[in-house]
């Protein structure tokens, strides 16, 4: 049974109880018209690390979506609640999971399209294990252990867990062992099969592709103007291939000019608007490095360009350039050609370096933090071990840049261009960041969508590479926890300004646990062009589609809405800390006692009763107070939203 | 670390730009300001010295800049009163009514520095013969700082406030000349409004009485120590064992009698004693051990025959221990100056680990906890020990309350434990605080602090649980260092009689009384006492039939059946017969020892946790602390609360509570409205409007440093390039270009 990521759900679903037999569940349509799936979110195994239930014990805590509530407890169910067109591949009874924080238990193993499901048969527990197969990082034999007839094999998966299992071979068999099946499942990439989103077929009220549009968005920030134009000219990928359709260029740059600008720029990247800021009209630009090269190329249309995006800014006769790396290696890439603008060639533009570090120094921090965390947090050595692997000094590099340039679009009123080497990783992170600051809209649930489906995914975030979806190549260097990195900025942001966000932390996890489910294709491919050539839209759901469908799982009973108000965050390590309730969420111990969400959800309540509660009261006293006197009803309660 | 702007051998960029040279200030301020203010006195308070013009720095600025005034040294405080017209805005809000948010009550310096150009020394009193500072630097115990620049004045009167200031906050005097005493002579004594429910002093047999009849404890009140003729560490009154014989009561001063603390609702309970010596084997320690075997028979009998013993100077750290991770903690928050700060962020965890105190506050609940699990799970009676009775016994003993007992978290039941743990508990409150800067400083230990500190940790883990707030908290620590309550200036219940039954035969009045802090209403408005208030508290619901929660049983004496062999009910005689072995088998019934070593105990509070946190929620039934390194964390309120670089402009958790509190105000204000108009036909119509805070004008160090300037400049850090150098291969790949990296 999946788990609809609460725990209020003590009453058993109907088809929780029922048993079907092995032929039924190897049919792939367990449910395709049980109408009560129909809302039903898809699993989602973060909600089960926050909701555990109350009732089941400890070890089940480790797991995930749990299986017994309720009456449903007597029913052992050894076999997942199936999704729509998930069919399990194989079974294997007698197997032991070697939990480190409980010790082992014994079980029954399954292995579908989708997930891993793993239940407890020999204790009086509930014990049940749940991920979806996007989450395996690698898979390893680990040898025999105790003599031939055992093999043991490891887990490493992406969400900050390993898992160890082990069971008998048995002699003589020419079966396969699960694990071989469940390698084949867990990167079908590798075994030319095709990633499970494009099978799900669940519906949703509404289609989570249309949260984003390119050109409502640039309208709803006042675009075009008469500084700022539309255009057209990547409508087929040609300028920039790693660029979304529509781009948003200076007025005075005809369509001809950007191409000679795009042959200075890496990849074609050139500068295009982001954010304009709706009184100074600072904007915040992004692009990929310059290609100045060792002999200090210039060109005469980047320079124009630039100026170009300065002289829009009526308010501001300078320009800042960022470049989110260490001077070091920016200076290191003029070796391939690279390199940063000169400010000599660029007048009026300083150029301040963010010293960010690459995505190979990322990805051994968080191998680090990992150690650090998963599965034992050792105690007396906790934060000299947690400073080692400076996860949250990047964290606050990254904050700090961020920061920087929302200082400079919004006290100093001058435009800013951003960018890294190529202008996917580091820029996303600074100018999604920078525009969470500045600009309201996206703290809502619905604009926060907008700022991953903009800054993200259409300007070419390389989600496939950085995550490696479906690949077995786990040592590939191209994988590195940029986007994770960028959430968890974002959750730093929510602890230091706990009213200024719609969503709350639920909400940040399962975008996290989602980009490795590869249940929905939102996080699949590289670009924009390679998600419209795949047909991605028409052929997979969008995670907003299932997140939509629930917001109330999502809101932050908390959240006021300012308008225009933007947010510094304060970037010293005193208010960095560790998400625990992500990073360690695998340890029963660091869990809270109720589950976040379920918290969230009595707060609404609350919040509810209470303004409830004072518009009665208002009532009453207009009426009491009599119509002589004046309205007492004034609208008080104006600033919680409701 | 002691360094201002350059120095410590390695050159530091200057963090002070001066945008207005001194001469310039000098020419244009002094005539005008000739005038010295001096601030409004409290009842009893003389001024001993003041100067003017004296230059206080700003904190929230990066420049040199100041503002002039008046340095003004009383017998209460040391003041700062500026030349212009004090702001008003928010700055009112949170008004301490005894002292100003520029004035130092003299209890409540830490240390006074002395800059001299560009160096900065620590002034240890007596005479600074030859040179006076051109600024002074105090650090207070509320973890203020305040910068004075000396050089304004002229220097005779600059020499006379330093050496007053010196003096009056330095130098050892005696108890009578804190403050308090002049006060509570001249102050007309306000009629303490009691609000219900009132704070419990345990100064009478009847409190005594009381709390043990709401325990349901099932031992005897004593007050043979009524005129202190038994101990003078004890209080008046205290409850002990029945079993306890009154020829026992006397033997040794008190140390080694079993002093209850609390019952839990299955009938075994919580003693504290002052250990005896039991280490030398001499004649002493012989009649020692048999009298201790006796009250341990005494504690065993008040609930099934069984009794664990824990000494707390065994596994936790000394007083001095205390003192020292608590002085290399604070250093990180008293901050000089911007460049300071940056540069001690880089290590701030390393060294935040390095002080210990996050361990110590650590060790501290985990005893507790073990504790709670001997009395919870195991339903034997628990007797801690330690040689005084009176430092780490209060800590442990109140937060195994305080997790048992819901009556703690309210605001009341939490100031009624205070008074009866340590209060009446004979905590030496004067030599711990060293209030009256005694050179010799070995008594010094900031264990109520501590104890606070372990409270903010389980406040912050079980928010619902708690009738009070960290507001709350963070005022009551810094009360400690206000001269003016008798609460926390005396070392035990005796000392507090003597000093003051008046001595002097010339006032014809009665016995001094000082107020206590307990008394709000005399450092704070109505209003800005509400933010004491957890706004998040959930109230006891009235009849809890939810779902979700199923029946507790709390308070009451219910027929457990222990389960293990030991705690059986012993068949009749069976303790007759078997005394001496049972007295062996109490006397190794250690806590600690019991659990082989510190890992196992830790183990067993783990399992004993997670236990724990399987069962359903109830705030308003035991509460535990996670103690595992991420659930550990920083008061921040109380140390960041003046570190304007850490302030979160429209942030922090004020935020949330301030809406919370706000809504909540609505709604009392709503229904108070509603009865006025109940009981008068002709209402007022100027309903007070609930005036919201608009919490985006708040910043998280609300409601202690105000900001004058709403600040739109964020704090950007300097000196982030040396945080972190990351070299060799990984850093100098190049990231953005998968084609190159394939070949790596």
């Amino acid at each position: 049974m999946e788990k609809s990521g609460s725990t209020d759900s003590g009453e058993c679903k109907p088809f929780s109880s029922r048993q079907p037999s092995v032929d039924s569940i190897a049919s792939t349509s367990t449910c395709p018209s049980d109408r009560s799936s129909h809302l039903k979110p898809p699993v989602t195994h973060s909600s089960d690390a926050l909701s555990t239930s109350t009732e089941v014990s400890l070890e089940l805590q480790v797991g995930t979506s749990i299986t017994t509530l309720g009456n449903c407890h007597k029913l052992a169910q050894e076999e997942p609640q199936l999704i729509p067109k998930e069919s399990i591949q194989d079974i294997a009874k007698e197997v032991t999971y070697i939990c480190p924080f409980s010790g082992a238990i014994r079980g029954t193993l399954s292995v579908t399209n989708y997930r891993l499901f793993f239940k407890c048969t020999d204790r009086d527990t509930a014990f049940a294990l749940d991920l979806p197969l996007g989450v395996i990082n690698r898979i390893e034999k680990i040898g025999g252990v105790s003599g031939r007839s055992e093999v043991s094999y490891g887990l490493v998966c992406k969400d900050m867990r390993n898992l160890r299992f082990a069971h008998k071979v048995q002699e003589g068999s020419f079966k396969k062992s699960i694990f071989e099946v469940l390698m084949k499942f867990a990167f079908p990439l590798s075994y030319g099969m095709e990633i499970f989103a494009f099978q799900y077929g669940q519906i949703f009220p509404e289609s989570g592709w249309k949260v984003y549009d390119a050109l409502s968005e640039y309208k709803r920030q006042g675009l075009p103007n008469e500084s700022w134009r539309i255009t057209k000219m990547n409508e087929h990928y040609e300028l920039c291939d790693t660029y979304p359709a529509t781009l948003v260029v200076p007025v005075t740059i005809p369509d001809e000019e950007l191409k000679r600008v795009a042959a200075f720029r890496a990849k074609g990247r050139i500068p295009v608007l982001s954010w304009i800021h709706p009184e100074s009209q600072a904007t915040v630009t992004r692009c990929s490095q310059p290609m100045v090269g060792v002999n200090g190329k210039r060109s005469k249309d980047d320079e124009k360009y630039l100026q170009a995006i300065m002289d829009a800014n009526a308010q501001s006769h300078k320009l800042f350039i960022f470049d989110a790396r260490p001077s070091v290696n920016a200076a290191a890439n003029k070796m391939k050609g690279g390199g940063y603008e000169s400010e000599d060639a660029y007048q009026n533009a300083e150029l301040v370096f963010l010293d960010i570090h690459n995505i190979h120094v990322m990805r051994e921090s968080l191998r680090k933090l990992k150690e650090v965390v998963y599965p034992n947090i050792e105690e007396s050595r906790w934060l000299s071990n947690l400073e080692s692997t400076h996860w949250l000094e990047h964290i606050k590099l990254i904050l700090a840049g961020a920061l920087r340039i929302a200082d400079k679009v919004e006290s100093g009123r001058t435009s800013v261009v951003v960018h890294c080497s190529d202008g996917w990783d580091r820029t996303a992170q600074l100018t999604s960041l920078s525009m969470l600051m500045l600009d309201a809209h996206y703290r809502t649930l619905r604009g926060f969508q907008e700022l991953v489906e903009k800054e993200w995914l259409s300007f070419g975030h390389r989600f496939q590479l950085r995550v490696g979806h479906g690949d077995r190549n786990h040592s590939d260097a191209d994988r590195s926890p940029v986007f994770l990195q960028f959430i968890d900025c974002v959750w730093q942001m929510t602890r230091q300004f706990p009213s200024a966000f719609e969503f709350n932390e639920y909400f940040l996890i399962t975008i996290l646990d989602h980009l490795y489910s590869c249940l929905f294709g939102t996080f699949l491919g590289n670009s924009e062009q390679q998600r419209v050539k795949e047909e991605l839209p028409e052929r997979t759901v969008s995670l907003w589609s299932y997140i939509n469908s629930q917001l109330e799982e999502f809101t932050n009973p908390l959240y006021v809405n300012y308008s225009n108000h933007v947010l510094f965050p304060v970037v010293s390590m005193r208010h960095l800390e560790l998400w625990v309730g992500y990073y360690v969420r695998w340890n029963p111990r660091m869990r809270p006692q109720e589950p976040i969400h379920q918290r969230y959800k009595e707060l609404l309540a609350k919040r509810a009763e209470l303004q409830n509660r004072v518009e009665e009261l208002q009532r009453e006293v207009a009426n009491r107070s009599g119509p002589s006197s004046e309205k007492a009803g004034s609208p008080t309660v104006a600033p919680v939203q409701t | 670390m002691l360094s201002l702007g350059s120095g410590g051998g390695k050159p530091v960029k200057p963090s002070f730009v001066s945008y207005v040279t001194p001469e310039e200030i000098k020419s244009t301020e002094r005539e005008t300001s000739r005038k010295e203010k001096h601030p409004d006195l409290l009842p009893g308070e003389v001024v001993f010295c003041s100067t003017n013009p004296v230059l206080k720095y700003t904190q929230d600025d990066v420049s040199q800049r100041g503002i002039f005034g008046t340095l003004v040294c009383t017998n209460f405080r040391i003041a700062f009163v500026s030349d212009e017209a004090p702001s008003e805005e928010q700055a009112q809000l949170f008004k301490n009514k005894l002292y100003g948010e520029n004035d130092i009550p003299l209890t409540c310096v830490d240390h006074i520095y002395g800059g001299y150009d560009e160096k900065k020394k620590l002034i240890t009193g007596g005479l600074v013969r030859n040179k006076y500072p051109s600024k002074i630097i105090i650090h207070c115990k509320d973890l203020r700082v305040f910068q004075f620049s000396l050089t304004y004045a002229k220097e005779e009167e600059a020499k006379k406030i330093f050496q007053g200031i010196i003096h009056h906050s330095l130098e050892p005097k005696s108890l009578k000349c804190i403050f308090a005493f002049s006060y509570c002579e001249k102050a007309t004594a306000t009629p303490e409004i009691h609000r219900t429910p009132r704070t419990v002093m345990f100064d009478t047999v009847e409190d005594w009485t009381q709390e043990m009849k709401r325990t349901k404890g099932n031992c005897k009140v004593v007050s043979a120590n009524e005129n202190f003729s038994l101990s003078q560490k004890l209080p008046q009154f205290f409850i002990m064992p029945t079993a306890v014989l009154d020829e026992d009561m006397t033997k040794f001063e008190g140390k080694g009698l079993p002093i209850w603390c609390w019952s839990h609702h299955s009938g075994c309970a919580l003693f504290k004693t002052a250990s005896l010596p039991l280490m030398q084997e001499d004649g002493y320690s012989q009649a020692y051990k048999i009298y201790m075997e006796r009250m341990l028979n005494a504690v065993a009998q008040t609930h099934l025959y069984s009794v664990k013993t824990e000494e707390l100077s065994d596994t936790l750290p000394t007083i001095q221990d205390i003192q020292q991770s608590y002085s290399r903690f604070k250093q990180f928050f008293l901050i000089d100056n911007t460049t300071e700060f940056w540069l001690s962020d880089m290590k701030w965890f390393s060294s935040l680990e390095n002080s210990g105190w996050l361990d110590i506050i650590r060790q501290c609940l985990q005893k507790a906890v073990e504790v709670v699990e001997c009395l919870e799970k195991e339903n034997t009676n628990v007797l801690i020990m330690e040689e005084a009775g009176s430092d780490l016994c209060c800590v442990i003993s109140s937060l195994v309350q305080l997790m048992l007992d819901p009556y703690c978290r309210t605001l009341a039941g939490f100031q009624s434990l205070v008074q009866k743990e340590w209060v009446a508990g004979g905590h030496s409150f004067l030599d711990r605080c060293n209030h009256v800067h005694q050179k010799d400083k070995e008594f010094q230990s900031p264990v109520f602090l501590l104890f606070l500190e372990c409270v903010w940790q389980l406040l912050q883990q079980h928010g619902p649980a708690f009738q009070f707030s960290e507001t709350y908290l963070t005022v009551l620590s810094d009360s400690v260092h206000v001269p003016v309550f008798g609460t926390f200036l005396f070392n035990s219940p005796y000392h507090r009689a003597t000093v003051m039954k008046n001595d002097s035969p010339q006032t014809q009045r009665g016995p001094l009384n000082c107020p206590e802090v307990w008394d709000w209403s005399l450092q704070f408005e109505r209003k800005a006492q509400d933010l004491f208030t957890n706004p998040l508290y959930a109230e006891k619901p009235k009849q809890d039939k939810g779902a979700r929660r199923t029946y507790r049983p709390k308070h009451q004496r219910q027929l457990s059946l222990p389960s293990s062999a030991f705690k059986t009910p012993p068949k009749k005689g069976f303790f007759k017969e078997e005394t001496d072995s049972l007295k062996k088998m109490l006397r190794v019934k250690r806590i600690s020892r019991w659990l082989h070593s510190p890992d196992s105990a830790q183990a067993s509070t783990r399992e004993f946790y997670e236990a724990w946190q399987r069962k359903p929620l109830d705030y308003h039934s035991l509460i535990l602390p996670c103690l595992d390194g991420p659930a550990m964390r920083v008061w921040m309120q109380r140390y960041l609360r003046w570190i304007h670089e850490v302030q979160i402009f429209g942030g922090g958790a004020i935020t949330v509570m301030s809406k919370l509190a706000d809504l909540v105000g609505e709604v009392q204000e709503l229904r108070r409205e509603l009865e006025r108009q109940a009981c008068r036909a002709d209402s007022n119509h100027q309903r007070a409007a609930a005036s919201h805070r608009s919490s985006v004008r708040l910043s998280s160090s609300f409601p202690f440093a105000t900001s004058r300037v709403w600040s739109f400049k964020p704090a950007i850090p300097t000196s982030l390039l040396q945080s972190l150098m990351i070299t060799g291969g990984l850093a100098d790949q190049d990231d953005e270009d998968g084609e190159t990296l394939g070949v790596v």
